[in-house]
C-alpha cells in the first residue's frame, strides 16, 4: 500500500477511470444481452446474438497491465477479453458495433464478441483456449528481428495454463529471450472445473521455474499491486532481459457465459467473489486515503456512463452488413 | 411405455446403460462431470458413477484424448468429449496419427474402441471458431468411423453401437438438435426412445421420406431443412425423397445409388464446407458407379468461407429450406 502515494494522482485517476468504464460497459452489455431473450432464454435471439463472456470482477488484471502498454505493444486476449480491449484503448464504438454484429464494427460483423481485432492498437483475441501464448512469442520474435522495442502480452485463464501451447511458448520465449509477458488471469474456474481439480500446483507462477524465467503471483483485488508487478515485467522485457510470467488472482463475478446456470458453483464462492470486488476496493482505498474526492469520482463515473451509452447507441443505430459480404475477404489481395 | 426424449437425454441414457453393462466404459472430458456436459450429453452420469469413471479434465486435449488411446490399449472403452469440434485442432495428432491408425499400423494387434463425441453446427452467431461442422475433415482420415444422428432414437442407438464398436468412432451431435433449453431445436428431433438398450447399425442410411422426382441427401440438422423443403415441394407436385445418411464412414453408398436410380436427380445438402467434403463424396459415388442423372447434381453447402458472426451474414451462407427448394426447382 505504501506505493499508492508514490503514484501520480493522474495515474490513479486513469486507473480508476478504466476500471469503472469496463464495469459499466460489461453490466450494460449484460442488460442488452437479455433483451428479446425472454420469456425463454434463446442464445441466438436478441440484439447481441451468440455467446457472451463478461469480465466483471477481473478489471484489475487488464488495467494494471495495460497502463504500461503503448499502442504498438501487442496484447492477445482470450474469449473473455472486453476488459483488456478497453484497457488497451480499442475504439469502444467500433467494438460495441462488432458485438452487435453491425457493419460499422471492428470487423464489419465477421468476428464478433470472441474475435475482436484492432490492428491500430495491436489487439486481438480468440475463442480457442491457450491460443494466445505462441502468438505472442511470434510478436516477440518480430520485435527482436526488426530491432524494435515493442513487447507482447499473452493473456490466458488458469484453465489455459494446462494447454500444451502454454508450456511450449514459455520455453520458446525463454530460450530466445523474447520480450513477452505471459499473464495468467486466475479466476479459479475453467467453466465448471475448479482450479484445484485441474492444476497440480496451487500457483501457476511456480511453473515459470520450469523455464528459468521470473514468475510472480499477485492479488488482483489490489490493482496497484498488479500495476507494480506488470511494470517490472514489462520494463524487464523492454530492456531485453526476456519473458516473465504473471499470475493474477481475480474473481469471476458472473457465470462463464451469460445464461450459465452456475449450478456447479458453491454459493460461498459467488459470495466471496462479490466481496472481492477490485473496483470497490480501489475506490474505497482512494477515498479513505484522501487521494480523491467523491466529486472527482462521480465526474469520472458520469463520463464513463455517457461514453458507454454513446457506444451502445452507435452500435444500435448502425446498419447490419450486406449479406453478400459474408462471401468476401477469405483471402488477402482480392475478393 | 413410449416416451419422447430430447437428444441430449437419449445420449446420456445410452452412455449410462453401457457403463452399467460394461465396467470398462468410462468418460473423460471438459465439464462432463458436475456440469453434465455443456450440451448435456453426460447429464446425470457423475451422480450415478462417481468421479473415477466420469472424469472432468483440465483443458488439456492432447493429454486426455491421447490417454484414451492408452486406456483402450489396455482393454478399456473410453468415451471422450471435447465440447466443440472446432477445438480438435489442439489434439489432432492424437486423433488422426494415433487413434485412427493404431489398428492398421500394428497389423491388427491393437484395437481402439474409443468414442470421441463432440458438438458441431452453427446458426446462432457463435462465429468462426465455434460453429463449424468439420465432419468431412475427419471422414477424410482412414480409420475413423463417423456417425451423425439427427434424432433422439438414432442418437441413443448409434451411441450404443459406437461404444460397442472395436474401432474409433467419432460421434458428432448438432447443438441445434439437442433439445437444450437455451438452443432452439426442431421438435421433430425429440422422438420416442425405448427405455431398454438397443443399437442402430453404424453404416446404414435411412430414407426418412420417400419420393420419385429427386433425391435429397443430408445429415443432422439439414435433414429437417430437407424434409421441410420436401413438404413445400409436394404442394407444387414435386415428390422428393430425403435420405438421412446417419453415418459418413462407412457410407451407405447403396442407399444413395438405389434412390438416385429411382429419381434420376440429386441434391446434396451439407452444413460443412462445400469443397473437398461430404457433398463431393456423395456425388462422386453416383458418378463412379455410372448412374446417369437426368441433370447434373446440385450441392447446397456452406460456401468456402469461415462462419461469420453477424446474424445477417450467417443466415446468408447457411443452407436452409428455401435454398433447397430453389435448387430442386432449377433441376426439375
Amino acid at each position: 500500500m505504501a506505493k499508492l502515494e508514490e503514484i501520480p494522482k493522474e495515474t490513479l485517476l486513469e486507473i480508476y477511470k478504466r476500471m469503472h468504464k469496463i464495469r459499466t460497459y460489461e453490466e450494460t452489455l449484460a442488460e442488452w444481452y437479455y433483451k428479446e431473450k425472454s420469456p425463454r432464454f434463446d442464445i441466438s435471439a436478441g440484439p447481441i446474438p451468440g455467446e457472451l463472456h463478461l469480465s466483471s470482477g477481473q478489471e484489475s488484471a487488464a488495467v494494471g497491465v495495460c497502463m504500461h502498454l503503448k499502442p504498438e505493444d501487442a496484447l492477445i486476449g482470450t474469449h473473455r477479453a472486453h476488459h483488456f480491449a478497453i484497457a488497451k484503448g480499442v475504439d469502444l464504438k467500433k467494438m460495441t458495433a462488432e458485438i452487435f454484429g453491425k457493419a460499422t464494427g471492428l470487423s464489419g460483423g465477421k468476428g464478433g464478441h470472441m474475435h475482436l481485432f484492432d490492428a491500430k492498437y495491436n489487439f486481438s483475441c480468440s475463442g480457442i483456449v491457450g491460443a494466445s501464448f505462441p502468438q505472442a512469442v511470434g510478436v516477440g520474435i518480430a520485435a527482436k528481428l526488426k530491432g524494435e522495442d515493442y513487447v507482447a502480452v499473452a493473456v490466458g485463464g488458469d484453465g489455459a495454463a494446462n494447454q500444451g501451447t502454454f508450456h511450449e511458448a514459455l520455453n520458446l520465449a525463454a530460450i530466445w529471450k523474447l520480450p513477452v509477458i505471459f499473464v495468467i488471469e486466475d479466476n479459479s474456474w475453467a467453466i465448471s472445473v475448479p482450479k484445484e481439480k485441474s492444476t497440480a500446483v496451487s500457483k501457476n507462477s511456480e511453473r515459470a521455474a520450469a523455464y528459468g524465467i521470473p514468475g510472480v503471483s499477485v492479488d488482483g483485488m489490489d490493482v496497484i499491486a498488479v500495476y507494480e508487478v506488470a511494470k517490472e515485467a514489462i520494463e524487464r522485457a523492454r530492456r531485453g532481459e526476456g519473458p516473465s510470467l504473471i499470475e493474477i488472482k481475480v474473481y469471476r463475478l458472473r457465470g462463464h457465459f451469460e445464461g450459465d446456470p452456475q449450478h456447479y458453483r458453491p454459493k460461498e464462492d459467488l459470495e466471496l467473489a462479490k466481496q472481492k470486488d477490485p473496483l470497490l476496493n480501489f475506490e474505497k482505498m482512494l477515498l479513505e486515503k484522501g487521494i480523491v474526492t467523491e466529486e472527482e469520482l462521480n465526474k469520472i463515473k458520469e463520463e464513463n456512463i455517457k461514453e458507454v451509452q454513446e457506444a451502445i447507441d452507435f452500435a444500435v443505430n448502425s446498419p447490419y452488413p450486406e449479406p453478400e459480404e459474408a462471401l468476401k475477404g477469405v483471402f488477402a489481395g482480392g475478393e | 411405455m413410449p416416451r419422447k426424449l430430447p437428444m441430449y437425454k437419449a445420449i446420456s441414457e445410452a452412455i449410462a446403460q453401457e457403463m452399467e453393462r460394461d465396467e470398462n466404459v468410462f468418460v473423460m472430458g471438459e465439464d462432463i462431470g458436475a456440469y453434465g456436459g455443456i450440451f448435456g450429453a453426460t447429464s446425470g452420469l457423475l451422480e450415478k458413477f462417481g468421479p473415477e469413471r466420469v472424469k472432468d479434465t483440465p483443458i488439456s486435449e492432447s493429454a486426455f484424448i491421447g490417454a484414451a488411446l492408452g486406456a483402450a490399449s489396455k482393454g478399456m472403452r473410453p468415451i471422450v468429449e471435447l465440447m466443440f469440434v472446432d477445438f480438435f485442432g489442439v489434439a489432432m495428432d492424437q486423433i488422426y496419427n494415433h487413434i485412427a491408425k493404431a489398428h492398421y499400423m500394428s497389423g491388427g494387434q491393437v484395437k481402439m474402441p474409443v468414442v470421441i463425441m463432440t458438438a458441431m453446427g452453427g446458426g446462432y452467431s457463435d462465429a468462426a471458431q465455434h460453429s463449424q461442422c468439420l465432419y468431412g475433415l475427419f471422414a477424410h482420415v482412414p480409420g475413423l468411423k463417423i456417425v451423425i444422428p439427427s434424432n433422439s432414437y438414432d442418437a441413443k442407438g448409434l451411441m450404443i453401437s459406437a461404444i460397442r464398436d472395436d474401432n474409433p468412432v467419432m460421434y458428432f451431435f448438432h447443438k441445434g438438435l439437442m433439445g437444450l433449453g437455451w438452443m432452439p431445436s426442431p421438435p421433430e428431433a425429440a422422438v420416442e426412445v425405448p427405455e431398454e438398450p438397443y443399437t442402430v447399425p453404424i453404416g446404414e442410411a435411412k430414407i426418412v421420406r420417400e419420393g420419385d422426382d429427386v433425391t435429397i441427401v443430408a445429415v443432422a440438422k439439414m435433414v429437417y431443412e430437407a424434409l421441410w423443403a420436401a413438404e413445400e415441394l409436394e404442394k407444387e407436385g414435386i415428390s422428393a425423397e430425403v435420405i438421412d445418411l446417419r453415418t459418413l464412414v462407412p457410407l451407405d453408398r447403396k442407399a444413395i445409388l438405389d434412390s438416385v436410380k429411382k429419381t434420376g436427380r440429386l441434391v446434396v445438402v451439407d452444413e460443412d464446407y462445400r469443397s473437398y467434403g461430404m457433398s463431393g463424396e456423395v456425388i462422386a459415388t453416383v458418378v463412379e458407379n455410372g448412374v446417369s442423372l437426368e441433370v447434373p447434381p446440385v450441392r447446397i453447402a456452406y460456401p468456402d468461407v469461415p462462419v461469420p458472426y453477424s446474424r445477417v451474414l450467417e443466415r446468408y451462407v447457411l443452407p436452409d429450406k428455401e435454398k433447397i427448394i430453389n435448387a430442386v426447382k432449377t433441376i426439375i
